[in-house]
C-alpha cells in the first residue's frame, strides 16, 4: 500500500509540474485530469473512499469537463500557444518559484521535525462524512451554498438576453426563425388549398 | 488457489462483456430489422450469427488513418477512454453473491465517476479531429452529459436513502422483500433517461447526429479506433443496463434459476429496452434536450428525493 501510495504521489507531483509548463492549454489540462485522477488514488490509499469519489466526479469529471468546454468553444490553435510562448519566459517563473521553494523548505521542516507522519488507517465511511457536514460543520455548509447560489444568480442575470427574445417571440423557436431565418417556404405553402 | 480467484473473476469479467459488445452488433441489427419489418445481417453462419466474426475483420483490417491536421496523441487517446472507463465500472458490478472484482463501499459512486470520466473521450475526440462537425459534436456531447449526470447522481440517492448503503452488493441485499422499482418508480424513469442520455443513444445522439453532423465526433475516425468507440458504446449500454437491473430490479435476485442467469435475463431485457428506444423515437432538438434537462428532469430528481427522505424518516 506505502508503494501505491507514493507511486500515486508521484504521478501527481509530476503531472501538476507538466500542466504548468505546457503552452498547448488541452494538453496542459489533460495533464491536470491525470493529475486529479493521482490525487483521488492518494486519497483511497490514505483512508478516504468517499473523498476519492468526490474528486472524480465533481473535480475531474465536472469541473475540468467544464474547463475543457470553454476552451473547445474559444477554440484556441496555434496562435495562442504562440502567445503563450512569449508569455512564460524565465522571469516570469521567478516569483512563484521563490514562494513555492520558501513552501517546500517549510513542508521539509514539518516533517522532519515532527518526526513519524504515519497516515491514518482509520478508513472515514460516507456516513461520517454527512454526519459532520451536517452536525459541526453546518454553517460552512449554509456559507457555500449561499456562494453557490450568489453564482447561480449571477449566471441567470449574465444569461437573460435570450429570456427577452423569448419572450418576444414566444417559446417555439419557429417564429424566431422566421423573422432571423426570413424563411421563404412555410409549412404546406407549397400545397394549393383546392387540389384536384 | 485464494489468490488466483480474483483473477479468474477479471478474466470472465472481461471475457463475457467484450464478446458481448461484439455479439450486441449482430442483435441491435437484427431486432431493429425486426421491428422495422425486414430481416437484418441473416447469410452468413447460422442467423447470421457470422457477421459478428466478419464485422471485426473488417474493422481490423481497414485502414487506420489519423488525418494530418488531428492533434495526433490526443486523437489516438480518445478512443481508449471510453472502453477503459466503461470496463474499469464493470469492476463494481456484483454478477452473483460473491462474484465481483472490487466489492467497494463507494460502488454506486464509482460507477458514477467512470461514467463522468468517459465525456472526455466523445470530448477529446470532437477537438482532437480538428473539424468543424467533429467539434461541434464533442461540444454538444459535454453540454449533454453535463446536463444529464447531474440529475442521473440525484435519482439514484433515493435507492441510496432505502438501502443505506453506496455497496451495490448490500443494495441488492436491500431487495429481497420489494424490488426498488416499486417504491423508487420516478427514480427508475429518471435514471433510465439519464441513462440513455449518458450512453448517447438514439433519442439523445445528438453529439453524432448523422443528419446534421456527419456523425459529429467520430468522423475522422476509421479502422478500429472507430471500432473501439464502436465497442464502447455497447459496454456503455450493457453497464446501465446492468446498473437498472442492480439498483430498481433486485440484481440477480430471483426464484429457481441460477443468480449468475437471472442477472443476465434482467440485464439483456433492458439492453433490448435500449434497441427498441432506437427503433421506436425521433431525435429531440438540442435546446428540448437541454431545455428538458434542466427544467423537468432535474427538480423532478430532487423532488423524488427530497420526498423520499421524508418518507423513510417518517417511517423510521
Amino acid at each position: 500500500m506505502l508503494i501505491a501510495f507514493y507511486f500515486a504521489a508521484l504521478i501527481a507531483v509530476l503531472t501538476t509540474a507538466i500542466a504548468i509548463t505546457r503552452r498547448h492549454a488541452v494538453h496542459a489540462l489533460l495533464y491536470l485530469i491525470v493529475s486529479l485522477l493521482a490525487v483521488a488514488v492518494v486519497f483511497y490509499i490514505i483512508g478516504a473512499p468517499f473523498l476519492a469519489a468526490l474528486e472524480l466526479i465533481i473535480d475531474a469529471g465536472a469541473i475540468m469537463v467544464l474547463f475543457l468546454f470553454v476552451i473547445m468553444m474559444l477554440n484556441i490553435g496555434e496562435r495562442a500557444t504562440e502567445v503563450e510562448t512569449t508569455w512564460l519566459k524565465p522571469a516570469v517563473w521567478a516569483g512563484p518559484s521563490a514562494l513555492a521553494t520558501v513552501l517546500i523548505a517549510e513542508l521539509i521542516l514539518v516533517a522532519v521535525t515532527s518526526g513519524s507522519s504515519a497516515a491514518p488507517m482509520h478508513v472515514v465511511t460516507p456516513k461520517e462524512i454527512g454526519v459532520s457536514l451536517f452536525g459541526p460543520y453546518a454553517i460552512a455548509v449554509e456559507l457555500v451554498s449561499l456562494l453557490l447560489m450568489a453564482g447561480l444568480v449571477g449566471a441567470y442575470h449574465l444569461g437573460r438576453r435570450a429570456v427577452r427574445e423569448e419572450e418576444q417571440f414566444g417559446t417555439g423557436t419557429d417564429a424566431r426563425r422566421a423573422v432571423f431565418g426570413r424563411d421563404a417556404v412555410h409549412a404546406g405553402s407549397d400545397r394549393t388549398s383546392h387540389a384536384a | 488457489m485464494m489468490s488466483l480467484y480474483p483473477l479468474l473473476i477479471i478474466a470472465v469479467v472481461l471475457f463475457v462483456i467484450l464478446n458481448l459488445a461484439a455479439g450486441l452488433i449482430w442483435v441491435e441489427r437484427r431486432l431493429l430489422a425486426l421491428w422495422q419489418d425486414r430481416y437484418g445481417p441473416n447469410r452468413v453462419g447460422p442467423f447470421g450469427l457470422g457477421q459478428v466474426l466478419a464485422d471485426s475483420v473488417k474493422l481490423f483490417t481497414k485502414e487506420d488513418w489519423i488525418p494530418p491536421f488531428a492533434d495526433r496523441a490526443v486523437f489516438v487517446l480518445a478512443p481508449g477512454i471510453i472502453v477503459a472507463t466503461a470496463l474499469l465500472s464493470f469492476a463494481v458490478v456484483p454478477f452473483a453473491p460473491g462474484f465481483v472484482v472490487a466489492d467497494l463501499n463507494i460502488g454506486l459512486l464509482f460507477l458514477l465517476a467512470m461514467s463522468s470520466l468517459g465525456v472526455y473521450s466523445v470530448v477529446l475526440a470532437g477537438w482532437a479531429s480538428n473539424n468543424k462537425y467533429s467539434l461541434l459534436g464533442g461540444i454538444r456531447a459535454s453540454a449533454q452529459m453535463l446536463s444529464y449526470e447531474v440529475f442521473m447522481g440525484l435519482s439514484l440517492l433515493g435507492v441510496v436513502i432505502l438501502a443505506g448503503s453506496f455497496r451495490l452488493t448490500d443494495i441488492v441485499e436491500a431487495q429481497r422483500k420489494v424490488w426498488f422499482v416499486i417504491p423508487q418508480f420516478a427514480g427508475f424513469v429518471l435514471f433510465l433517461i439519464a441513462g440513455v442520455a449518458e450512453t448517447r443513444r438514439l433519442p439523445f445522439d445528438l453529439a453524432e447526429a448523422e443528419s446534421e453532423l456527419i456523425a459529429g465526433f467520430h468522423s475522422e475516425y476509421s479502422g478500429m479506433k472507430f471500432g473501439m468507440f464502436f465497442v464502447g458504446e455497447y459496454i456503455g449500454v450493457t453497464l446501465i443496463s446492468a446498473a437498472i437491473a442492480l439498483l430498481y430490479f433486485g440484481g440477480w435476485l430471483g426464484p429457481i434459476l441460477p443468480s449468475a442467469l437471472w442477472f443476465a435475463i434482467k440485464t439483456l431485457a433492458f439492453i433490448c429496452l435500449f434497441i427498441l428506444l432506437r427503433a421506436g423515437l425521433p431525435r429531440p432538438r438540442f435546446d428540448q434536450l437541454m431545455l428538458w434537462g434542466w427544467k423537468y428532469l432535474l427538480p423532478l430528481s430532487l423532488l423524488n428525493l427530497l420526498v423520499t427522505g421524508a418518507v423513510v424518516l417518517a417511517l423510521s
